[in-house]
């Protein structure tokens, strides 16, 4: 390496002052060649081999991949329950969705006469295939459950606080693409349970013609309607549904979570990397055994320049380690057990293909994936509320957290402390009671149809009070009232997101294992009539 | 442009006229912004689709005398149930008004969903579970040529009948 910078020709002479019969050119046309491989990498690879610190920094800086991260880290960001490396996991899933998906796309053939039959090839006949679809099905699912992780580990650790406002907002848009890529993928092998699913999302996407209905506008205003016919161009789920999921699946919605993702990341880097608590700039006697903790005699600063509340003047070395390799490390570590658990599931675990579609008759019992299960139990109340106005209300209540919690305190600790983790504890308790209470009367006792003296109520009233509406009124009451009793809004709002938390879980559980054949409730599978 | 004017033009009681190049400036950037948004707009309304691939609701059933007095006959296509009594014929839909699964009727003339439990009685009225209305009856009609015909997209009320001669 010790050419590193310099110039690779031997230059006797400038050319121009050569004579004619001087081999001076020839001489350089010959070394010139014989050095090529050495040049083309040192033009491609600026620095030399990353052994100081600024050939450390400028490995991370120069390099297009890696200056999204900051060329020093804090200590804090790579210990291991800082993130559970779960942001970068669903990157990694990201990353291999699409690598699996585009080699999917070279048999899958989105037509409703072809695509189950090429899926059927894609999985007995293709070399790889099964593996990959394989692959492809349980990513989809970890992505999914990763996001939802990630973002009860950034809610937790109070991450979505100013300056993170924004990003946590970008976080709830990456959420509901990842659903929206899941459901547009769910209907593309074209068997029994995609296109039942479907019909189930088509339709929920048509059920604010209830609430229009009610109130008598839906021939002035059809937004239900209107919102199916351009899912699905036609009014049931056929060719023309299939070509837009599919469009949508493998060019839309990939494209702009790609961008997405990017202003994520960018954004965790400008707001001053991953949030920490204060605790962790405080010096301590215990640092970690990493090979170059020491502070160096030079900073690189500029380069590791990011906005924050700024240390102390010539202390911003503290605590932090350079980022290459010690991050590479942490970052190859989580890809490399993400990519060997996709492997494991997909090489062991078939992904489930159905008998090819059938419009005539319905799975029964017709269920959604799980991370739609728990809405499904509230579409089951009432279309409307459970699949369009509750998932809103969750969205948007959740993407407004930070500009109603903006205390500064606590960031970066789980919980915020002890007051946050019994909040937590309560709020989950309180959770589990009101929904499995809720599940347990509704079970028990149907709701207003079933009882003599309500089973002609309007349809509006069912559409505005039923089991799901109650429960979310439940947790908003309990939210607000934990603002006032606690004094804060930080814990209000663990309350909240403990309680949605909470009732997801149970919610989803319930409908897998207890809900059969016509959604009746059964204890478990084996008690389904047969038939 | 004299001392006096300037002094005018400058002084806080009169706000100063948008100089024209303001003017313009302001004018090109707002047509970009305008012709940007509904160029958007525009491009939106391709997947709007204008027609339908099952525009054609209209579909033939059979000549009246395939169906008994009494008989209740399923097109399984059309998800349709066609009932003859002594008063003549009707047809309901069986597509749940919930999320769209097929009811199943059930040996009491009943119907059951079997995605989220909507039940629906005899006429179509709901029952029971989440519709948020009736099953909807369709309307029928007889072909020059005699045939009996179901309208798809009809809705008509409840156990509308078609008066046909054997």
């Amino acid at each position: 390496m010790s050419s590193i910078g310099g110039d690779h020709q031997t230059h006797h002479k400038p050319s121009h002052e050569r004579g004619i019969g001087d081999k001076g050119a020839l001489r350089d046309f010959g070394s010139n060649l014989l050095s090529t491989p050495i040049a083309l990498r040192d033009s491609i690879i600026r620095h030399g081999k990353p052994t100081s610190d600024r050939a450390k920094s400028q490995t991370i800086f120069s390099n297009f991949f890696l200056h999204i991260l900051p060329v020093r880290t804090h200590l804090h960001a790579i210990k291991a329950t800082t993130t559970l490396g779960l942001g970068i996991a669903t990157l990694v899933l990201f990353i291999i969705l699409c690598v699996t998906g585009v080699l999917l796309m070279v048999y899958y053939k989105p037509s409703v006469d072809q695509a189950y039959a090429s899926m059927l090839d894609i999985m007995h006949v293709v070399p790889t295939g099964r593996l990959m679809r394989n692959v492809h099905r349980w990513s989809a699912h970890a992505m999914v459950a990763c996001v939802m992780l990630h973002m009860a580990r950034a809610f937790y650790t109070a991450a979505y606080k100013r300056p993170r406002a924004f990003n946590w907002v970008i976080g709830m848009a990456l959420f509901v693409l990842t659903l929206g890529l899941s459901f547009t993928g769910y209907l593309l092998p074209w068997d029994q349970l995609a296109f039942w699913a479907v019909t189930i999302g088509a339709n929920i996407a048509q059920s604010p013609q209830e609430l229009t209905d009610a109130i008598g506008i839906t021939q002035y205003f059809d937004i239900g309607l209107w919102q199916k016919e351009v899912l699905l161009g036609a009014h049931h789920v056929g060719q023309e549904a299939l070509i837009r999921f599919y469009v949508l699946h493998v060019m839309v919605l990939p494209v702009v979570t790609t961008i997405l993702i990017g202003v994520h990341f960018w954004r965790i880097r400008k707001d001053g990397g991953l949030v920490r608590p204060s605790h962790a700039d405080v010096d301590t006697d215990e640092m970690p055994a990493l090979a170059d903790v020491s502070t160096p005699l030079k900073s690189y600063g500029l380069m590791a320049m990011m906005k924050d509340k700024t240390p102390a003047v010539n202390r911003e070395m503290r605590h932090t380690i350079t980022t290459w390799p010690n991050v590479m490390y942490v970052i190859g570590a989580a890809t490399m057990i993400t990519v060997f658990a996709m492997l494991l599931l997909g090489y062991f675990f078939d992904a489930p293909l159905a008998e090819m579609a059938n419009p005539t008759v319905p799975e029964n019992p017709a269920k959604a994936p799980w991370y739609f299960l728990g809405l499904q139990e509230l579409v089951s109340y009432s279309a409307f509320m459970g699949g369009v106005a509750i998932p809103a209300i969750v969205v948007l209540g959740l993407g407004l957290v930070p500009y109603l919690d903006r205390e500064k305190e606590d960031v970066g600790l789980w919980f915020s402390g002890a007051r946050g983790r019994r909040v937590a504890f309560i709020s989950s308790v309180f959770g589990a009671v009101t929904v499995i209470g809720m599940l347990w009367f509704t079970v028990e006792f149907g709701w207003l149809r079933n009882w003599e003296a309500t089973a002609h109520v309007p349809q509006i009233v069912i559409t505005l009070f039923n089991p799901g509406t109650v429960l979310v009124a439940l947790f908003a009451f309990w939210s607000v009232a934990t603002v006032r009793v606690m004094n804060s809004t930080r814990m209000g709002a663990i309350a909240l997101f403990t309680c949605f938390l909470v009732g997801f879980v149970i919610l989803t559980y319930f409908a897998t294992v207890h809900r059969g054949p016509n959604w009746n409730f059964y204890w478990s599978q084996s008690d389904w009539p047969v038939h | 442009m004299t001392a006096e004017n300037n002094h005018i033009e400058t002084s806080q009681r009169f706000k100063p006229p948008a100089t024209r190049r303001d003017f313009l400036g302001l004018a090109a950037t707002w047509s970009a912004i305008v012709a940007f948004v509904m160029a958007t707009v525009g491009a939106l309304r391709l997947p709007m689709p204008s027609v339908f691939p099952e525009s054609n609701s209209r579909v033939k059933l059979g000549r009246p005398d395939r169906f008994a007095v009494g008989s209740a006959t399923y097109f399984s296509k059309i998800r349709l149930w066609l009932f003859r009594d002594e008063s003549g014929f009707k047809a309901i839909s069986s597509v749940c008004t919930h999320l769209g699964c097929v009811a199943e009727r059930q040996e009491d003339g009943q119907y059951l969903c079997p995605c989220h439990g909507s039940r629906f009685d005899q006429t179509g009225a709901v029952k029971g579970g989440p519709a948020p209305k009736g099953l909807v009856w369709l309307d029928l009609s007889l072909s020059p040529e005699g045939w009996i015909v179901a309208d798809t997209l009809s809705d008509v009320g409840p156990e509308t009948v078609l008066m046909a001669q054997v």
